[in-house]
């Protein structure tokens, strides 16, 4: 199926315009060309559909999911689908020429501005890849501002990100150091006793990865004592009803915003967040918006603080990154404005009285026992004397993701499970899973 | 004819008690509450808005923008092609949508086996159309794919016990490569590109030595030229144990003519969206999934597939990997576009997708050649440069020929890159554009020479139809406005 | 007196320390400048050595230390008015630098060969 509109005519018309015999004379000059490449010919549109639809048959899209983890089952709107669907958003392009592309550049300072409402921070870039290079980047910013090399990473933090982190990080010779939690906690004393002048950051995800909530106020003012900063990982549904990263003195906030009117789609695409207080706003990697008025004195929104960026510092640059994840970023912009103010703290007490009730009700299950009962949101842990793949899979035939297997996580949590509710979630589903494992345990 | 109306922000719009959501119910309870000091004081200041105001409001703002469903978008080394919407539909089915990514976690491979035939096709498709022997599809963007690539290179050299210090990079290079070599903490070496637009071999061969990790190219270079040299700047690097890297930035320009692989790149990346045809998005998503030859294939990250029999089994990476760049694989939904586009292009259309691309190029540098400076005038490859500079002296720049075309329905090309060329001006027309657009463009470029020669003082006033004109730069970071207060 | 290298920064000096600044065809190349990170006071370079870093709308650059020596002054009133520079290059200095070798004068330009210079490129 090419796409290309040329007919013979005017094919020989532009070979004409350009002095040339024949089509294949425009590469005359290479010396190197294959002999064609070995794959089959093109198909028709309605072939390739169908062809497709086979392959998706086979991924299975009816069990009732239970699964968190930093990837959620959160409803998606209609109108986000209806507005992100336009042509004009998804395929226009990085707004480099202000006057054509004033819409991604409104919607991108209204992204920008809702999520400083968010999390009460001063500045935010206009989105990164993904939560978990959203928060390795946002180690190597606490490293130029602090010009010192070590990082604090707290062992709740979504151990995927926590890899990614050290990836990037043990690239540059920076050196980090993990710290263990005390059952499902933050261990505060022991992250204490490991702040000294020569740490740029603590990193920490809040509520952790098993959905424990915990006070942080403490550890954040002893790192700004010794010159340190503050980087949380948050869940942004939850900034619904929990303390924002601001007002506890955190210094730079990053987040995955896939729970944001983004479908799951096998993990990707997304896009991250990141935000931080006005003093630091040079260090932010990537694109942000501004608003200023143009030769008429009319106001409009343009790409600012490029200065920072790749194409201009080249080696020099706070960040290789180009690309902001737009059209996902787009689309969190077109939630949270429809989900408004009464929407968010609605939809994260939702969340958060739903997850409760399956906690009281498998709590009541003999055999099964909750591992952190206390000031958790929206996920928590359980554990059987069955593996957690047993469980799992007995679950799984029953219809049910019941949640993610710790022990493939973690050395020594065997047995144990993380189960997560969102609001999608009915009485009905959440009984039946409770029904369903009082069976198997 | 303009908007003459104040912005109205979503935030400007809202109303106290607006909704524009119904949740689902609430339909059980708890007598559970936080410890308070865990709660905000004070709900987030989010908008109130219906779900009707914000149709109108978002989609007013759409109609602000171009885009290539309604424009000509000829940004050199970008490749706005049209985007195929069989390619929407497929991505939107619901047994691709709906998909958690834990499954991974809880090695349960067997319910998505659907995803994984789907990576499968694509690394095995790129593989073919690159030479390369393996590829992952983790990287979600060019330069994330640069980033891992130059990883596993510096692994490479470290398993060796040979850190070395340097990557080269000609002066032609996009930014991104010498912010990636920086980013893995490499120093930048960078060589002048000489009188043909070609890595002056010279240069590179005086500075090549056993401290040189890596050379990152982009063939064809952002000139829109071949280097025919290609091959011994391989060979030489590849004498002192050095990596070559492709930037497959330009690949339209040699898909399934030439294959990096064959002619000695050792690691390459992709840009998806921009070869096979995913949609920009505005700036984003995209995916720049990484290929290796065996050199490198250890290094690869730690989550791939294997076919076992007729079933996908999920693979850990062995002990050399470099670890994780994604945490899963990748930007999924964007990799699933670029299979489809392949499946429906298939290798006779890759092959005319290229001639096409270059076809069109270099008609429209036959056509504006002798109207502009052109640095380089003979064939070019999928984009062609050229200058500003003659007109720049008249006080037209490069900027306000991008701002004149806006006012005839075209995005402005690419101007002042690649840096090496004074008021460079960088046309990608791609293969997807008829005779009747690029020609409507060029005599739009032309009028623009005459209006130079005529009246220079005019272009100030472009664009006169879009609203707005001519943003105050410095004004944006004085006066620094990036929030609503 | 002062003088000019092929970076386009001159110094200009008064007995044994020299004031350190860019040239007006470096302003003009880099546009509206808005920020400036200068040097601390105290700090030694080498010539060729990144002293200080200036940005504009469309541009960031190193400004490498025209000659040896110890950082003795900064020109604070960049940090708030970086624009100053747009305005009066030739007559704004960014830092102030003991001299640790007269002998590297010889090598830079002086205001007609500058001139000159500026004509090649």
């Amino acid at each position: 199926m090419p796409y290309t509109p040329h007919t013979k005519t005017e094919i020989k018309e532009m070979l004409d315009v350009i002095g040339l015999e024949k089509e294949s004379d425009l590469f005359g000059g290479i010396n190197s060309k294959v002999n064609g490449i070995n794959l089959p010919e093109g198909l028709d549109e309605f072939s390739t559909f169908e062809k497709f639809k086979n392959i998706a048959s086979k991924n299975v899209t009816d069990k009732i999911i239970f699964m968190g983890g930093g990837y959620y089952d959160h409803i998606v709107p209609s109108a986000v689908d209806a507005l992100a669907g336009r042509s004009e958003f998804y395929t226009s392009y990085t707004p480099y020429q202000a006057e054509a592309s004033q819409g991604t550049l409104q919607a991108l300072y209204e992204y920008q501005s809702l999520i400083c409402k968010l999390s009460g921070m001063d500045v935010s870039n206009a989105s990164m890849y993904d939560g978990a290079s959203a928060l390795a980047e946002s180690a190597l910013m606490a490293v130029r501002i602090t010009r010192k090399n070590k990082i604090l990473i707290d062992a709740g933090i979504n151990p995927t990100y926590i890899k990614v982190v050290q990836t990037y990080l043990s690239f540059r010779d920076i050196e980090f150091e993990v710290i263990d939690l005390k059952d499902y906690e933050s261990d505060m004393d022991a992250v204490k006793e490991k702040i000294d002048s020569t740490v740029a950051a603590y990193l920490f995800q809040n509520p952790n990865f098993f959905g424990t909530i915990g006070d942080f106020n403490e550890i954040i003012e002893t790192l700004h004592e010794n010159k340190a900063l503050a980087v949380i990982s948050a869940y942004p549904i939850s900034l619904g009803i929990l303390n924002d990263p601001a007002s506890m003195g955190a210094d730079i906030f990053c987040a995955d915003g896939q729970c944001l009117g983004n479908y799951m789609n096998f993990g990707g695409p997304s896009f991250g967040m990141i935000a931080t207080k006005e003093q630091y706003i040079r260090n932010l990697p990537g694109r942000i918006i501004g608003r200023t008025l143009d030769k008429d004195g009319k106001e409009l929104f343009v790409l600012t603080m490029q200065a920072r960026e790749q194409h201009i510092r080249r080696q020099r640059a706070t960040s290789n990154i180009c690309s902001n994840q737009n059209l996902l970023a787009l689309r969190s912009t077109m939630f949270l404005s429809l989900i408004g103010q009464e929407g968010l703290y609605e939809m994260s007490n939702t969340c958060f009285t739903k997850s409760e009730y399956l906690k009281e009700q498998l709590n009541t299950i003999d055999g099964l026992e909750i591992c952190n009962a206390k000031n958790t949101f929206n996920e928590f842990v359980i554990k059987t004397k069955l593996s957690s793949a047993d469980f799992l899979e007995k679950l799984s035939e029953k219809g049910f993701y019941a949640g993610i297997n710790l022990s493939n996580l973690y050395e020594n949590k065997d047995g144990q499970i993380l189960i997560s509710v969102s609001e999608k979630r009915t009485k009905e589903q959440m009984d039946n899973l409770v029904k369903a494992i009082g069976e198997i345990v | 004819m303009s908007n003459n109306m104040k912005i109205q922000t979503i935030f400007d719009k809202s109303q106290d008690g607006r909704k524009g959501i119904n949740l689902p119910p609430l339909d059980v309870t708890t007598n559970v509450k936080l410890d308070s000091n865990l709660l905000r004081a004070k709900k987030a200041s989010l908008p109130q808005l219906s779900e009707f105001d914000n149709i109108r409001h978002f989609t007013n703002l759409s109609n602000k923008n171009m885009s290539i469903d309604k424009n000509f978008y000829p940004l050199g080394s970008c490749t706005m092609k049209y985007n195929p919407k069989i390619v929407e539909r497929i991505a939107n089915l619901d047994g691709f949508l709906n998909i958690h990514p834990h499954v991974v976690t809880n090695n349960n491979a067997s319910d998505v086996q659907g995803c994984l035939q789907t990576i499968d096709m694509l690394e095995n498709y790129l593989c073919e159309v690159t030479g390369m022997s393996a590829f992952t599809t983790t990287p979600q963007a060019g330069a994330h794919g640069e980033m891992l690539g130059i990883m596993m290179i510096d692994k490479y050299h470290r398993s060796k016990g040979n850190k070395r210090k340097y990557i080269i990079v000609p002066d032609s290079s996009h930014g991104t490569n010498p912010a990636t070599a920086s980013m893995v903490g490499y120093d930048v070496i960078t060589i002048k590109s000489d009188e043909h637009g070609a890595m002056d071999f010279e240069e590179f061969k005086s500075k090549m030595n056993e401290d040189v990790a890596a050379v990152m190219l982009t063939v064809p270079n952002t000139l829109g030229i071949y280097n025919n040299k290609i091959k011994d700047i391989c060979d030489l690097a590849h004498s002192f144990d050095a990596m070559m890297y492709y930037d497959g930035a330009n690949m339209n320009a040699i898909m399934g003519v030439v294959r990096p692989g064959d002619i000695g790149f050792d690691v390459i990346h992709i840009n998806v969206h921009k070869t096979f045809a995913t949609p920009h998005g505005g700036g984003g998503p995209g995916s720049g999934p990484v290929g290796v030859n065996d050199k490198l294939k250890e290094f690869l990250p730690d989550l791939g597939i294997k076919k076992v029999d007729d079933k996908y089994e999920f693979t850990s990476g062995g002990k050399n990997s470099i670890g994780k760049i994604s945490p899963f694989f990748g930007n999924y939904g964007i990799t699933l576009r670029a299979i489809t586009y392949m499946i429906g292009l298939g290798s006779n259309g890759m092959a005319n997708t290229s001639s096409k691309a270059v076809l069109n190029a270099n008609y429209i540098l036959a056509r504006l050649k002798d109207h502009f400076d052109a640095p380089f005038k003979s064939l070019c490859m999928h984009e062609c440069v050229i200058s500003a500079k003659t007109l720049a002296k008249k006080g037209v720049t490069a900027m306000d020929i991008a701002k004149y075309l806006l006012d005839f329905g075209m995005h402005s090309p690419t101007v002042y890159f690649p840096l090496i060329v004074k008021e460079a001006i960088m046309i990608e027309p791609t293969e997807t554009e008829n005779k009747q657009t690029i020609d409507l463009f060029c005599d739009k470029m032309i009028d623009a020479v005459e209006l130079a020669n005529t009246n220079p003082e005019e272009f100030k006033l472009y664009p006169k139809t879009l609203g707005v004109c001519r943003p105050d730069d410095t004004r944006a970071i004085k006066e620094l406005d990036v929030k609503f207060d | 007196m002062k003088k000019y290298n092929e970076e386009h920064e001159w110094v200009e000096v008064e007995g044994d320390i020299a004031s350190v600044g860019i040239s007006s065809y470096a302003v003009e190349q880099l546009g509206d400048i808005t920020f400036l990170e200068l040097p601390e006071v105290g700090s030694s370079f080498s010539t060729g050595d990144s002293a200080a870093f200036i940005e504009s709308v469309k541009a960031a650059s190193d400004i490498y230390a025209p000659l040896t020596g110890e950082v003795t002054e900064v020109n604070e009133d960049l940090l708030d008015t970086p624009e100053i520079l747009n305005e009066n290059a030739e007559g704004t200095f960014i830092y102030k630098t003991k001299i640790s070798d007269a002998g590297e004068l010889d090598s830079l330009m002086s205001e007609e060969e500058y001139s000159a210079f500026k004509e090649t490129l």
